[in-house]
């Protein structure tokens, strides 16, 4: 339990008390190493189980606590030849053989299906084996994305090692306007700070405008801070996160604590207007290449994604919809869509946001990771010119290295499928 | 003590800039198969020479934050594989960092890891934590490797070094048993 700070405890950041609970300490100090205790590990199909099951098996080693260890397939479901069949039969296979009971197949993306079974509360310490794993950190829990081999040493020990980060505050004041959305701060921070602006630090996501952000947009903030090149996103938890964890079934949330003290040791304190924002388009090969979306209007494109953990959640579906009901998709566009979890598809088609995507003419596409990975089915051609929710849009990651991807959020790809070229939401939202 | 003497050049220097990612090192595509047929798509998108040419002992140099991106470790496995001798950036993305660790690739922090001229004969002191540049005759510092990590790399990465951590422990209980 983190204490509030008296005049024996000093002032510590959300990440300090984090790191603090885990390593099993009353305080820590950035800079120092330390072993942390892993309160949930999450795997999916491709860095997961046909991985480690031959490292496990290697070592003789067994896996420390399964009740602690989450496995989703996400990147190669469904599979689409028999290189992927036998990927994700491997996890499968591995998770009844290993005593896992948390596995979800084909449910959704990992960092999307992990919070909505109400596996992950504030307080935690956890890892994940993908780099958007921070999105945890958007309901107050310390999570981070490692590779295979790191993940076998969590498997093995349960335990990971740390160096205690500083705390990068993005402080945001006022209020989203209309039309524009976490996705475009992300993409304003991406391209304001670089890639490596979080120094593999710690970033909070603070002030009145985060408050005012719904639980899966938080997490669309949580989840680009590997964009950001920090170690963890976070959002300290209130009682938003409260009421959304109470309706995932999580019961006994405790957000007493986790906050920032006042006064608290930061390595940089920003201070940011979201009520002057506009909606962010980054152009081809980095997200950090983010302009203002008026700025690129008549950059012509051919296909819109709206997709991935970072783009494709219920808040990011209800978005799409909203500029796309009573609209149609522009000749010559392929408007792609692909609901992150099956949860969320099907609270979309409850509440007409799915006929309202599909009636414009979306096709829509299976509950997983897709053309975001490029790990194969939906990967894009030489000719693509294609404007996404995802997160990345690297030479080459979607598929043919000679694609053009442009990022943007689900308002903006949504409103440009209709146009047929960049354009900005609001002239639609109006 | 000439340094350039007792440090003969290893391979060649391969210069890349900044924010090189894990998509270029590993491309998605080829994720599904095993770690040679990776290495044979490894950097295709920037620099197709690069899988083609690359010999054992060759030395990757950098910009800034290099390994951007996606866990996937096969991104610092493939260079391993190659026999990259250690990949020296001004600096690295974290996640990457523990990743070459992890898999037995050394990284070395240099802030002037892009000044050396590309192809040019090298070789790296990881104990020393410096570069040898043969082409200009300097000896470029580095910041010496954390002390866990060093244990790690001499091990040859975390698989070998948990088997020895675990024969020690299981060494231990049962000389605990017989005793």
């Amino acid at each position: 339990m983190a204490a509030a700070a008296t005049p024996q405890t000093p002032a510590q950041t959300l990440a300090q008390k984090l790191v603090a609970r885990a390593a099993g300490r009353e305080t820590v100090t950035p800079g120092e190493i330390l072993t942390c205790r892993v309160d949930l590990a999450m795997m999916h199909d491709s860095g997961g189980p046909r991985r480690v099951k031959p490292m496990l098996e290697k070592l003789g080693a067994r896996v420390w606590d399964p009740d602690k260890v989450v496995v989703v397939t996400d990147h190669y479901v469904p599979a689409y030849d028999a290189d992927s069949r036998a990927i994700v039969q491997i996890a499968r296979d591995w998770v009844k053989e290993a005593g896992i009971r948390r596995f979800h197949d084909g449910e959704g993306i990992c960092h999307v299906v992990v919070p909505q079974k109400g596996y992950l509360r504030p307080g935690m310490f956890a890892v994940g084996g993908d780099s958007h794993s921070p999105t945890g950190g958007a309901f107050g829990a310390y999570m981070f994305g490692v590779g295979a081999t790191e993940m076998l040493g969590v498997l093995v020990t349960g335990e990971i090692w740390l160096k205690v980060p500083h705390t990068i505050r993005m402080h945001w004041d006022g209020r989203l306007p209309p039309g524009v959305s976490a996705k475009d701060m992300m993409l304003y921070l991406c391209t304001r700070f670089g890639m490596d602006g979080g120094q593999y630090q710690a970033v909070e996501y603070a002030g009145p405008a985060v408050a005012a952000l719904s639980m899966q947009e938080r997490m669309t903030l949580s989840n680009m801070t590997a964009e950001l090149g920090a170690q963890a996103g976070l959002v300290a938890p209130d009682q938003v996160t409260a009421d959304w964890l109470a309706a995932a079934g999580a019961t006994d949330v405790d957000i007493a604590g986790w906050h920032t003290d006042e006064g608290a040791p930061l390595l940089a304190d920003h201070r940011l207007d979201a009520s002057t924002l506009a909606p962010q388009v980054a152009e081809p090969h980095s997200p950090a290449h983010g302009r203002d979306a008026d700025a690129l209007r008549g950059v012509a494109i051919n296909l819109a994604y709206v997709g991935a953990c970072t783009g494709a959640k219920l808040d990011d579906l209800r978005m799409a919809a909203q500029v796309l009901r009573g609209r149609k998709v522009a000749k010559g566009v392929r408007l792609l869509v692909a609901p992150a979890s099956a949860l969320d598809q099907s609270r979309a088609e409850a509440e007409g946001v799915l006929g309202a995507l599909t009636d414009a003419g979306a096709e829509l596409l299976p509950n997983s990771c897709g053309a975001c990975a490029g790990y194969g089915a939906h990967t894009f051609g030489d000719d693509v010119v294609a404007i996404s929710t995802t997160a990345r849009n690297f030479k080459g990651r979607m598929g043919s290295a000679a694609s053009q991807v442009y990022l943007a959020s689900p308002w903006t790809v949504a409103a440009s499928a209709v146009a047929g070229r960049v354009a900005d939401p609001r002239e639609m939202l109006a | 003590m000439n340094p350039l003497q007792d440090f003969p050049a290893t391979g060649r220097a391969w210069v890349f800039g900044d924010d090189l990612n894990t998509d270029l090192l590993a491309p998605g595509g080829y994720m599904k198969f095993g770690i040679a047929e990776i290495a044979r798509h490894c950097l295709e998108s920037l620099e197709p020479r690069f899988a083609q040419e690359a010999r054992p002992g060759d030395i990757i140099f950098a910009g800034r934050n290099f390994g951007a991106g996606s866990s996937r470790e096969q991104a610092a496995e493939v260079l391993r594989h190659m026999g990259i001798a250690c990949v020296v950036a001004v600096s690295f993305s974290g996640l990457y960092y523990r990743n070459g660790f992890n898999l037995g690739l050394p990284l070395l922090v240099c802030p002037e890891a892009n000044t050396v001229a590309d192809g040019a004969p090298v070789a790296c002191d990881l104990d020393g934590a410096r570069i040898l540049d043969h082409a200009s005759g300097r000896v470029l510092a580095c910041e010496p490797i954390p002390p866990h990590l060093v244990a790690m790399i001499r091990d040859g990465g975390l698989l070998p070094h948990l088997a020895k951590r675990l024969a020690a422990e299981r060494a231990a209980l049962t000389s605990k048993d017989t005793a």
